[in-house]
């Protein structure tokens, strides 16, 4: 089976994030004042083939584990197969 | 005479300065590409600065994979010296050899300025020639710089006198203003700032020449500094 899957990269909390709070600098000059918390990190899109969903998620934890983020500054959130939205 | 390993990564970029410098320091050094599967023989490995792999993910995150690695880990293992500068300190933190990581400057600028250090630690490869409470003055030049670790871990470096280098001015946000820590056997360091931009007057600060020289020292080398 061939799976879908969408990986969120997150800075970890207390971890520094120029690129959101540049962004988040730069809303209330175009009217949206209201706007807090911005912060930016990583979608990362693949598929994986396994033989059911449970292996396909063990490959996709480990394989972020060990290169798509650092556990000392980032944290990752794996969405697989039905529960991973499909781009248009 | 000591012989210097310098690996090149695809987007490495200061490996010829640290070579130039070592030379000067009357060491051998080579160039050793990354695919390559033995570091030959060599005393002492320097990973350089530059944007190993594009620092594509994260600085340091595919570089850590390339093939020269096993042979730089089984030489670290070894008790082999091995210095990360900049880039290099990245790879070396993604690679697991040093603890901790290196996140985005907290002034959210990329730094390119002299700045002055505090020799913290004598106990390692780049600072076994140098002296406690010594001030160095050399060149940074990154964007994640800013050392960060868990409280445990920073406590464990504090106890084991792993800091080998503080800034004296924090330029980056660094915890415990860590410009460079050295492994629990206290041959791999990883440090931010340049050493090898740092080797003649006319570049002004020949401080570098104190740590490359220690480094040296560490390979079995005597320098006359």
């Amino acid at each position: 089976m061939r799976y879908p899957v969408l990986v969120e990269v997150r800075l970890r909390p207390g971890i520094a994030d120029p690129a959101g709070a540049t962004i988040e600098r730069a809303l209330p000059a175009l009217g949206f004042g209201g706007v807090h918390g911005v912060r930016v990190g990583k979608a990362i899109r693949f598929t994986v083939e396994a033989d059911d969903e449970a292996a396909a998620r063990r490959q996709v934890e480990e394989l972020c584990h060990r290169l798509l983020a650092n556990p000392v500054i980032e944290d990752t959130e794996v969405f697989l197969g039905e529960s991973a939205p499909v781009p248009a | 005479m000591s012989r210097v390993g310098v690996v090149v990564f695809p987007g490495s970029n200061c490996e010829h300065d640290v070579v130039e410098a070592l030379e000067g320091l009357g060491a051998e050094a080579e160039l050793v590409w990354h695919g390559a599967t033995a570091l030959g023989d060599v005393d002492a490995v320097v990973l350089p600065g530059g944007f190993a792999h594009g620092d594509y993910l994260r600085p340091g995150a595919i570089a850590r994979f390339s093939q020269i690695m096993s042979a730089v880990t089984e030489f670290a293992a070894a008790g082999g010296p091995v210095v990360g500068i900049c880039n290099g300190f990245q790879v070396l933190t993604e690679a697991g050899l040093l603890p901790g990581a290196l996140q985005k400057n907290s002034g959210a600028k990329f730094l390119c300025s002299p700045v002055d250090l505090v020799v913290a630690s004598t106990e390692s490869a780049l600072t076994c020639a140098t002296t406690l409470g010594e001030i160095l003055r050399l060149p940074i030049n990154h964007f994640e710089g800013n050392y960060t670790c868990s409280a445990e871990t920073l406590r464990e470096l504090q106890d084991q006198d792993r800091v080998v280098l503080r800034y004296v001015r924090n330029p980056n946000g660094s915890m415990d203003d860590i410009a460079g820590v050295c492994s629990a056997g206290r041959n791999v360091v990883g440090l931010m700032p340049h050493p090898e931009r740092a080797c003649d007057p006319l570049l002004g600060s020949a401080d570098g020449r104190r740590l490359l020289g220690s480094l040296l020292k560490a390979a079995g080398d005597r320098v006359r500094l």
